[in-house]
């Protein structure tokens, strides 16, 4: 019944502070708006450039043409071969005449250009898949030390310079999200400290009258707690609605259909609760902080 | 044993300043306490050192079973809720009525609601303000606030009440209305009063013990004493 008391008292005390340090209290939440806009930002970007990487490093194949008329036990070795070699995920053949059709569909030109050659002058191939796209390239020098093996070919250059780009875009923007979660902490904190400092009075007589310090930091964490809530309800109401909205302008990609975006749901979900609880930790945490200070009268 | 027991107490500042030395001094239930002596004697080190606002570097200093030199800053409030405290600067919230002022000790040790009402009308009462209750600390008078600050300080019914110079800022006729009600409370209650003062009129008519310091040694302990005699010494 007591901790029930206490915990009524603290509510109320820190409801009526927030209020009556009402200009305080605008400029905590404005701050912790604004970065937690950013990390929001961040967190989205990150999570995207995160994903994208992901698709792009499953697209990513060794496409290896073997000499012409390999034996099958040999084609069937080859594979077996591969298959056992370190990075390498999954071994697929795909011989001659799939080559034809696809490259058929994909062109008028070439479609009249193969019915006009009566031999099928493309290779039988296999479609290598890797485990881990920063060792593509020993893999396909490896591969193309085997015997049988005319070529070995990845999309060199581009992709590769793509996904290092972001890689660093990733984490560049995990740096940037911890700095702003930092700065947010250390504004609420300020914050506070400026609300103990005008109730600094009732502190000390709180002390000198036999209150414990659990309860006289109580009402200020509820502070933290709250301004840390009210700063993180504007980020979330911009990050459900500016990313389904910013999904549904590009239409789910940017650029190419391979750079595709994350779905708005539940992703928005996600990002909304990792906001309202770096809002309330922080505001929490800031204020504890700035309380302790205080209580050594 | 007695409610207050000091023994062989030193407080050595940190800037090496002696504020009290091998000071030892034993105070009963019920007894009205003048601790005397000239500015920078240590009388007011000394009470700081009864509610831990300072701690002794050596000594004991033990009140109602607590040791004080020992306590924790985390536990100092179980040592606060057995005293009553009153200052010179009174220590009032200029926000809250006298009413709430009173009912903010009470509330903040987590008394319920429908307790402290009669509690604080009482120590208003026993104070003679139970007509302001509604009024802000600036609509009163010095010895009407430092009168609020008694009532605050005696509404936990503590047996000992420390004052520390309460007439300190108040003109003659006001000081010898809070010294009534101190004498009051230390009569009718049988609450122990400690009190620092340099006021040499009150010490010399209220005929009480008197402990007088200087340069943080004690230079007597009088049972019916009075400033003069103690100035001589």
């Amino acid at each position: 019944m007591k901790m029930f008391r206490y915990l009524k008292r603290g509510l109320r005390d820190s409801f009526k502070s927030v209020f009556r340090n009402f200009s305080l209290s605008v400029a905590a939440v404005a701050c912790s708006i604004i970065t937690l806009i950013l990390v929001a930002v961040s967190i989205i970007v990150s999570y995207n450039v995160d994903s994208i990487t992901k698709t792009l490093e499953s697209e990513l194949t060794i496409v290896v043409y073997l000499k012409k008329d390999v034996p099958d036990e040999q084609i069937e070795n080859l594979k077996s071969s591969f298959v056992k070699m370190k990075n390498v995920e999954e071994v697929e053949f795909k011989d001659n005449e799939e080559w034809k059709l696809e490259m058929k569909e994909y062109s008028e030109t070439y479609s009249t250009t193969l019915d006009y050659l009566e031999e099928n002058p493309l290779l039988d191939s296999f479609i290598v898949k890797v485990k881990d796209v920063n060792y593509l390239k020993e893999t396909t020098d490896a591969i193309r030390e085997f015997e049988y093996v005319e070529s070995a070919n990845y999309g060199e250059g581009m992709a590769e310079n793509l996904i290092s780009a972001f890689s660093i875009i990733e984490k560049v923007t995990i740096f940037i999200v911890l700095a702003l979660v930092f700065v947010t902490a250390f504004l609420i904190s300020n914050t506070i400290k400026l609300t103990i400092f005008s109730r600094r009075n009732e502190i000390e007589i709180m002390r000198l009258v036999g209150t414990s310090n659990s309860t006289i930091k109580l009402p200020f964490v509820f502070e933290g707690f709250i301004l840390g809530f009210l700063g993180s309800i504007i980020p979330i109401l911009i990050t459900i609605y500016g990313y389904v909205l910013l999904y549904d302008h590009f239409n789910g990609y940017i650029l190419s259909p391979i750079i595709t975006l994350v779905k708005p749901f539940n992703f928005v979900i996600y990002v909304s609760v990792i906001l309202l609880v770096i809002g309330c930790v922080i505001g929490m945490f800031g204020s504890y902080r700035a309380v302790r200070k205080y209580l050594k009268i | 044993m007695k409610l207050i027991s000091i023994q062989n107490c030193y407080k050595i500042y940190k800037n090496g300043v002696t504020a009290i030395a091998d000071l030892s001094v034993e105070i009963d239930k019920g007894e009205f306490v003048f601790i005397i002596g000239s500015t920078g004697c240590g009388k007011s080190t000394l009470i700081k050192m009864l509610y831990r606002e300072e701690r002794p570097t050596k000594g004991n200093i033990n009140i109602g079973g607590i040791n004080v030199a020992k306590l924790r800053n985390s536990k100092v409030y179980k040592l606060r809720r057995k005293l009553g405290i009153v200052f010179q600067d009174f220590k009032l919230l200029p926000k809250l009525t006298v009413y709430e002022n009173v009912a903010f000790a009470l509330e903040s040790i987590g008394m319920k609601d429908k307790d402290i009402r009669p509690k604080v009308i009482e120590a208003l009462d026993k104070v003679g303000l139970k007509d302001r209750i509604r009024s802000y600390p600036r609509e009163l008078s010095g010895g009407e606030q430092q009168r609020v600050c008694i009532a605050r300080a005696i509404v936990n019914e503590p047996k000992i009440l420390i004052c520390d110079e309460p007439t300190g800022n108040l003109d003659p006729t006001t000081s010898k209305e809070i010294m009534d009600i101190l004498d009051k409370l230390n009569k009718e209650y049988e609450t122990t009063v400690v009190m620092v003062t340099h006021d040499k009129d009150i010490v010399n008519r209220m005929k009480k013990r008197v402990i007088s310091l200087d340069n943080g040694v004690l230079v007597s302990d009088a049972k019916k004493g009075s400033y003069k005699v103690h100035e001589n010494v």
